[in-house]
């Protein structure tokens, strides 16, 4: 399925924002403080693979994917797209290779201006590349609004005439115009009805099976990244705590923290209830996270060593990785 | 797809334009009344040695059965104080009335806008000190400074206007800044940065048309800020003395007895007439608002 | 029965003076210790349908036919001090989004002590104590009273929110899409609390969701709204294991679980109707693949099909 060289390589990422401590605190001397939003993060990504990343909010999720497209600045780490490095880019580089990389947003509504035409809308990212003339402009915008099922005659009316779920199509014609090689799906369907969720996501397989797109698919809910990835990773608290082929994952989650997300997945058949595990308590703080492994409060099957030492992030079976001293010992 | 191409209706590329504006004035009852009542006021003004049945700035010899005359066929208004036709002055006070509104909040919100878009968009340490220049205008008592500004200046037209404009800049400049920082947090501009957009264009095609509402909106206020500032400080004797305008008309009415001898025809001209531009410009605003922000139209019930 | 519900019809007058119908004909039972679902998708009337029996609508929403008789008494018929005073000691309610429903420059055990004050004129110590039991109730320890909203994390907040509701044992709790913009993990903690909080205290609850999952952890009943209308209703079991409208069929094929694997999604062509633009006959039929000349003229009234189960379709 891939190519020798992968669309993209993310190595050791990191991104810290510094906590504010407030004039009173400057004062005091109190330390400054920083959240790891996402400490240490690597994967790779073949041609015309989907790769999803699932975790709760605050596991830093969302913001790998910002910081890849540079939305974000990097604290420190690598991004390398096509071998080109993507966070040293210079200006000019920079807008060639936001061409290939494209975003979609969770909140359809949130990511157009309710003031401009759809039409303008999607063609704006053709205008501001200076690619074809308006006529030709106007040729694209119309056949890729089709091509995520939308039609024509709609291009003169503003995003507040849509439905949820026809804006989240026009936020994937947006992305979809510039022909990019890899797009980062945040959350698309997150802000769905779930009918209309299934619409989205069907959407979005036929057209990365079309064009061989690439996606980063950003996600906090297991089920829906069931239907569209290829390779699933699992992040929590800024780490990657688990990557593997889709199938290994949900056959046989090597990490707790892994299991627990499967098992508390909605079920909406009542007689096939199964046992959950719900874990207790809240994400801690990621200002100051826990020792050893990060999730060893919350873990049922934590001993000493987690308290005190950070499990590493190995390749524990062929092409499946996981963080944990106790991997698939459930 | 010819086909599709050739029943679309108007182009990708083209912008909505004041040509839709004017479409949909057209059709606002509330918009077309505030139009109407600025273009009555503009044409006086202009036309003001065409439309006036006497020259006010002509010398005039005062009788004492002249001086506060109550209407008649000769004086549609009465004279005033100096034995002068109420309504002659009143339309040739509508010139520097107007000249000092228009262009007083014009300048204003031009400069807070600017300020506010700036300070907003960059923030860091551009905007901080943008703000803190801004706040320490916002400080200060409005009409100490005015007859500081202007006594010191002296009380020329054009000394009021500047005064006018050192004085409200600020209130646009807060307001946009404000509006600026919560849109620039919007996933809109994310996504717009996402797609290879420059801050220029960002600021031109995202940003402006979402504070423009609030700019109009603010422009129609100053105008009446304007207006009133400049009566205000000819009515404390600060206004040009070379000029006539509604507050100087005041001042004078104000000051030689007209209440006393219930000369209401030299009063109420003036008032209404300031009370007649502002509310002209605050119809209009308000449906130009409505216009140029199109969300506040949907009801998301429909 | 705690609750009976009969024939709800809603109403909202537009702006340019037209009258929409946001809620028609709902009608359901409800017992103590029972927890009934309403389900569907945005816009088919669940929230408006909630909020006109708690008489909570927005000034244009109308409540124009139809009863809400709680414990013998309809709510619709009240005086509003008479409906004040039932508020909260018999039926409360849960706000969806807990960051906005909570005041964010007060500490939270002072907003559940003011709720339990504005209905019970307890002195202090009592108060306290009360306060501290809900907070240990909802599984919160008690110490954290004193804390504000932006200390708690989501989850915390929506525990917050159920305690409040809880301030003054209630008969009935509504609770308006309790799991809604909550990580996996916290909707299923919440889940959790709010089946256990209906069994030891007794209690009957409505939570609307558009959650299918919520509903089948939940609750015995569900109630599936389709514009304004009830689709389905009857016992969870019944209905999830044996949907007989179309839509519900649907709504539960797309529902994205991991059973299926791979297979492509189904999800439901089209959006849901407007309620200025609801179709002729069935609300359903322009989305329904089954749908035959009948459905396009005729509205189908709810029947009965099996035992507590109804469903508004011309083919079942």
């Amino acid at each position: 399925m891939s190519d020798t060289q992968p669309v993209l390589e993310v190595t050791d990422l990191q991104k810290r924002f510094a906590v504010p401590r407030g004039v009173l605190g400057a004062l005091r001397g109190a330390p400054r403080r920083s959240v790891r939003a996402i400490d240490g993060v690597s994967f790779t990504l073949g041609h015309g693979e989907v790769l999803a990343l699932v975790g709760e909010s605050g596991c830093g999720k969302t913001t790998t994917g910002r910081t890849i497209l540079r939305l974000e600045q990097a604290t420190s780490g690598e991004v390398l797209f096509e071998g080109k490095d993507v966070l040293k880019a210079g200006g000019r580089q920079m807008k060639a290779l936001r061409r290939d990389m494209q975003i979609v947003f969770q909140d359809p509504y949130a990511s157009l201006d309710p003031r401009i035409t759809v039409g303008e809308s999607v063609a704006e990212g053709l205008l501001i590349h200076g690619i074809g003339t308006p006529k030709d402009r106007q040729e694209r915008v119309r056949e890729v609004l089709a091509k995520v099922g939308l039609h024509s005659s709609q291009v003169n009316r503003f995003p507040h005439e849509f439905s949820g779920g026809q804006r989240q199509r026009i936020g994937i014609a947006r992305a979809l115009i510039m022909e990019p090689k890899l797009i980062v799906c945040d959350e698309p369907v997150s802000a769905l009805d779930v009918s209309i969720q299934s619409q989205v996501l069907n959407l979005l397989k036929n057209l990365q099976r079309e064009f061989g797109l690439t996606y980063l698919f950003i996600a906090h809910n297991l089920s829906v990244v069931e239907h569209i990835s290829d390779r699933v990773g699992v992040m929590y608290l800024g780490k990657m705590v688990e990557l593997s082929s889709r199938e290994d994952l949900f056959r046989e989650p090597l990490h707790p923290y892994t299991k627990a997300l499967i098992s508390a997945i909605p079920n909406p058949d009542p007689t096939a209830r199964r046992e959950r595990i719900v874990l207790q308590g809240d994400v801690p703080s990621p200002i100051n996270p826990p020792s050893g492994c990060r999730f060893h409060p919350r873990c049922w099957i934590a001993r000493e060593v987690c308290r005190e030492q950070e499990p590493a992030f190995e390749e524990k079976r062929k092409g499946h990785w996981a963080a944990c001293h106790f991997a698939g010992q459930f | 797809m010819a086909q599709v191409l050739s029943q679309a209706p108007t182009s990708v590329d083209t912008e909505a334009g004041w040509r839709t504006i004017w479409r949909q004035l057209r059709r606002s009852p509330m918009g077309l009344a505030g139009l109407c009542m600025l273009a009555v006021v503009l044409f006086m003004a202009i036309f003001a040695p065409w439309v006036a049945p006497y020259d006010p700035y002509a010398p005039v010899r005062a009788r004492i059965d002249t001086i506060y005359a109550p209407p008649s066929a000769e004086h549609p208004l009465g004279t005033d104080d100096g034995g002068k036709d109420v309504l002659s002055a009143f339309i040739f006070g509508a010139r520097v009335s107007l000249i000092v509104g228009f262009v007083a909040s014009a300048i204003t919100v031009l400069i807070g806008g600017l300020v506010g878009i700036v300070a907003g968009y960059y923030g860091g340490r551009v905007g901080g000190a943008l703000m803190g220049v801004t706040n320490i205008f916002l400080v200060i008592p409005d009409l100490p400074l005015y007859v500081v500004l202007v006594s010191l200046l002296g009380p020329s037209i054009w000394n009021i206007i500047l005064a006018i404009i050192l004085l409200s800049w600020t209130g646009t400049a807060r307001l946009v800044y404000a509006q600026v920082l919560s849109i620039r947090e919007r996933q809109f501009v994310t996504r717009a940065r996402a797609i290879g957009a420059s801050s220029g264009y960002i600021i031109r095609k995202h940003i402006l048309p979402l504070v423009l509402p609030i700019i109009l909106a603010q422009n129609a206020l100053v105008i009446s800020i304007a207006i009133l500032s400049e009566s205000g400080l000819a009515f404390l004797g600060l206004g040009d003395p070379s000029l006539i305008s509604w507050g100087t008309m005041l001042n004078f009415a104000f000051g030689r007895g007209a209440v006393s001898v219930g000369a209401w025809w030299a009063l109420l001209p003036p008032g209404l007439g300031i009370v007649w531009v502002v509310l002209g410009w605050t119809l209009l605003g308000y449906v130009i608002e409505d216009i140029v922000n199109p969300r506040a139209r949907t009801h998301h019930l429909m | 029965m705690l609750l009976d519900v009969r024939n709800l019809t809603t109403e909202f007058t537009t702006p340019e003076g037209a009258r929409l119908r946001a809620v028609e004909g709902v009608s359901f039972t409800l017992g103590r210790g029972e927890a009934l679902g309403i389900v569907g998708e945005s816009g088919c009337g669940k929230t408006t349908a909630m909020l006109s029996l708690l008489r909570l609508l927005p000034a244009a929403g109308r409540v124009v036919a139809g009863e809400v008789l709680f414990a013998g008494d309809d709510l619709l018929r009240l005086t509003p001090a008479e409906l004040r005073e039932r508020r909260w000691r018999d039926l409360s309610i849960v706000f969806q989004g807990a960051m906005n429903a909570l005041n964010p420059v007060r500490s939270v055990g002072d907003q559940i002590r003011e709720a339990i004050l504005a209905h019970m004129p307890w002195p202090r110590d009592k108060v306290g104590a009360r306060v501290s039991e809900l907070l240990e109730l909802v599984g919160i320890p008690a110490w954290r009273a004193a804390q504000f909203p932006h200390q708690y994390s989501g989850g915390m907040r929506q525990r917050a929110m159920i305690a409040m509701a809880l301030a003054c044992n209630p008969q009935l709790v509504v609770a308006d899409e309790p799991t809604t913009a909550l990580d996996v993990m916290v909707q299923a903690q919440i889940i959790d609390l709010l089946d256990r909080l209906r069994r030891d205290l007794d209690l009957a609850m409505i939570i609307v969701t558009h959650d299918l999952g919520v509903v089948a952890e939940a609750c015995q009943q569900v109630l599936v709204m389709y514009g304004g209308r009830v689709a389905e209703h009857g016992p969870v079991e019944r209905v999830f294991a044996a949907p007989r409208h179309p839509y519900t069929q649907m709504l539960l094929k797309a529902f994205p679980t991991i059973e299926h694997r791979g297979a492509p999604m189904v999800g439901i062509p089209g959006s849901p109707p407007r309620l200025s633009d609801l179709p002729a006959g069935c609300r359903f039929h322009p989305r329904c693949p089954l749908a035959v000349e009948r459905c396009r003229v005729e509205t189908p009234e709810p029947r009965a099909v099996g035992e507590g189960h109804v469903a508004a379709c011309h083919l079942v």
